[in-house]
């Protein structure tokens, strides 16, 4: 049965850029090392085999430039999907992403657009260091004009990055590298999810987590020690930090009563934060306890393991905080 | 300023055009600027004036379909790759006639009609979307070729210098336009360009020439040449030109002493305005005379007048429209 068939997550990303590129000749790959290479992560091998090295073009390191090219293409009737092999390399291409990409559509009243995918990664505890290691969605997911996506199952990377390439707008897809490996049902026929619609991963009446990309693992985990001390939590997955799916954040923190958010970005100022606000504001009534907020620790990300590990939310974390937050010692 | 060999290839009719296209950016900026003075336009412009034989010389050379990108001082680009006089004012004051609903503003006017990708408020800031455009004709299979405008002040940025290089290893149909006005702000291009400036374009093994922008003539052959191997897909050029901006750095950069003498500005404004320089030749040619020219002056400045005043009566965009184009 097709539907049982089970992909990586990696696969899932290379079968969504594959039958994208065989519906629309208008989508290209663009980026450093993605043809022969197929990146460092290996997830686009086997592309420039089917579809030329016209199609999945490696570029010189610059993403700067490689990502304004990609802007120009979108803007004369392209799709491309621009490969920005680290998370820590927006930084680098930030200007064509929030000046140029973001800002066209608004700049010119609505006569250019910029119809394109920055894939990038995130995540921590590969041991690569404070210059390899951020989540850095927070930064994007507050331009306008861009839309953020945070896929964390094989089966919402196939169907949120065929949504990407398909959308007319600037779109950033963040992988969690340390999940590319992980496996799960991807069926292998042509299906698109939605952005801006959460989607439950677990359901639980006696708290809420909300939890991103990599930290809907951890969520789970943490959620099924809380089964056995009594406690049913709910994980909820946003999947895109922009369109935010806020009604079903407040439904499952209503229902709930208690809330906690879980993101590897930065703690300040971040994704958690906005969450949190969200949910305050629209389950004000409904709560038992103040909503609580798990990001990264607020340190360069460390190389040591010893100190690295520290960094970012656990199941064990994730779980000692919903218990305390249930008021059980 | 003497005429050169290369004038026998321009006939008369596209030079008497080319000079109603200077005519025009040139009556136009002299209207923005009575338009800041008289505070009848929100916030700032960045004028054209002196500059105009660029904008005219590389656009006369390209069709209504190949690309241009522009600059911050990018209203003379706009309007020689054609877009109206009237909406380009809508645009400036803000107006919902104007080319991006009044959103935009002078420093983002986009004319995806005729071929304009759009002014950049970030310095070089188009050099990516220039290029990308010319990798999409590529790609797309379309004889379209790109011209992306950028001051000498552009060459301070490393986005310019990585896209020439993929333009240089693909082949792209782009001609990098350097429009050296000598200052890039408030400062002159001696204290911020070490090197040469086509030695740039050189070390990618892009041909680079760099020639008298204040002579439209000199400007289109130039630029002719250049489009049309980009055309047949013998890959970019780079071609710099030699400029003055009349006024300062924006319209209200109003003593500019501290950065550049009146002497200077005097030299350039009296023997090298390209408007001058293109009708002291015709005469001097014996092609036409000076009444031809009272003619295209009068007419442009009907234009603009026309224009402007569409603009000034033209109504504000509703407040709706505040959060509408910010997603396609």
């Amino acid at each position: 049965m097709s539907e049982e068939r089970e992909l990586t997550f990696a696969e899932a990303i290379r079968e969504a850029l594959a039958e994208e590129m065989r519906r629309d000749s208008r989508v290209f790959i663009i980026g450093e090392d993605v043809a022969e290479a197929g990146t460092p992560f290996k997830v686009l091998s086997g592309l420039v085999e089917e579809f030329g090295k016209d199609r999945v073009i490696d570029t010189p390191i610059s993403e700067p430039g490689f990502s304004g090219i990609g802007v120009g293409a979108a803007m004369t009737g392209m799709r491309p999907v621009v490969d920005l092999m680290f998370g820590d390399f927006l930084t680098l291409a930030m200007d064509q992403i929030v000046n140029q990409a973001a800002k066209v559509s608004y700049m010119s009243g609505g006569k250019l657009h910029a119809p394109m995918v920055f894939r990038t990664t995130l995540g921590a505890t590969r041991r690569s260091a404070a210059q390899h290691s951020q989540s850095l969605h927070a930064w994007v997911s507050h331009i306008p004009g861009l839309q953020v996506v945070l896929p964390s199952t094989p089966y919402d990377a196939k169907g949120l990055l065929k949504t990407a390439i398909r959308d007319d707008n600037p779109v950033v897809f963040f992988e969690d590298k340390m999940m590319y490996k992980m496996k799960g049902v991807v069926p292998a026929d042509d299906y698109t999810i939605p952005f801006g619609v959460a989607d439950i991963k677990r359901a639980g009446s006696d708290i809420t987590i909300v939890a991103t990309s990599s930290m809907v693992q951890v969520a789970l985990g943490a959620a099924k020690m809380l089964d056995e001390i009594g406690i049913g939590a709910e994980v909820i997955d946003p999947r895109t930090t922009f369109p935010l799916d806020k009604a079903a954040l407040i439904e499952s923190a209503k229902k709930t009563a208690r809330a906690i958010v879980v993101d590897e970005g930065y703690e300040r100022y971040g994704v958690t934060a906005e969450i949190a606000s969200v949910i305050a504001d629209g389950a004000f009534y409904y709560l038992d306890a103040p909503v609580k907020r798990m990001g990264a620790l607020d340190v360069p990300i460390p190389f040591s393991p010893a100190l690295e590990d520290l960094t970012v939310p656990t199941e064990q974390s994730v779980f000692e905080m919903a218990r305390r937050l249930c008021g059980k010692t | 300023m003497a005429g050169t060999k290369s004038d026998l290839q321009v006939d008369l009719e596209q030079s008497l055009h080319m000079y109603q296209q200077m005519a025009k950016i040139r009556a136009f900026e002299e209207k923005v600027n009575e338009l800041y003075q008289s505070a009848k336009m929100p916030g700032l412009a960045h004028l054209y004036s002196g500059e105009e034989a660029v904008a005219v010389g590389v656009c006369e050379a390209l069709r209504r379909d190949d690309y241009i990108t522009s600059t911050h001082r990018g209203h003379g680009h706009c309007l020689a790759k054609g877009a109206a006089v009237d909406r380009m004012f809508a645009e400036l004051l803000g107006k919902e006639a104007g080319y991006c609903r009044g959103k935009g503003g002078s420093m983002h006017i986009a004319d995806p009609d005729s071929g304009n990708l759009g002014a950049n408020a970030i310095v070089g800031g188009s050099a990516g979307i220039a290029t990308g455009a010319a990798f999409s004709a590529k790609m797309r299979g379309t004889p379209q070729v790109v011209a992306c405008f950028f001051g000498d002040g552009a060459l301070g940025q490393g986005l310019l210098y990585e896209v020439m290089n993929m333009a240089a290893l693909w082949k792209l149909p782009i001609i990098y336009v350097c429009e050296n006005n000598l200052y890039g702000e408030y400062t002159s291009v001696g204290e911020t360009l070490a090197g040469e400036i086509g030695a740039r374009a050189k070390a990618f093994n892009i041909p680079a020439e760099t020639i008298d922008g204040q002579d439209v003539q000199l400007v289109y052959m130039t630029m002719q040449r250049l489009v049309a191997r980009a055309r047949r897909g013998q890959g970019p050029a780079f071609l710099e030109c030699q400029t003055y901006r009349y006024y300062g750095h924006h319209v209200g950069d109003i003593n500019r002493a501290y950065y550049r003498s009146k002497e200077e500005e005097r030299e350039w404004t009296t023997t090298r305005d390209p408007l001058q320089v293109l009708s002291a030749r015709l005469i001097a040619q014996k092609l036409t005379d000076a009444s031809v020219f009272a003619r295209i002056e009068a007419d442009v400045k009907a234009e603009v007048d026309a224009g402007v005043q569409f603009a000034l009566d033209a109504p504000y965009p509703d407040a709706r429209e505040v959060e509408q184009d910010v997603y396609a």
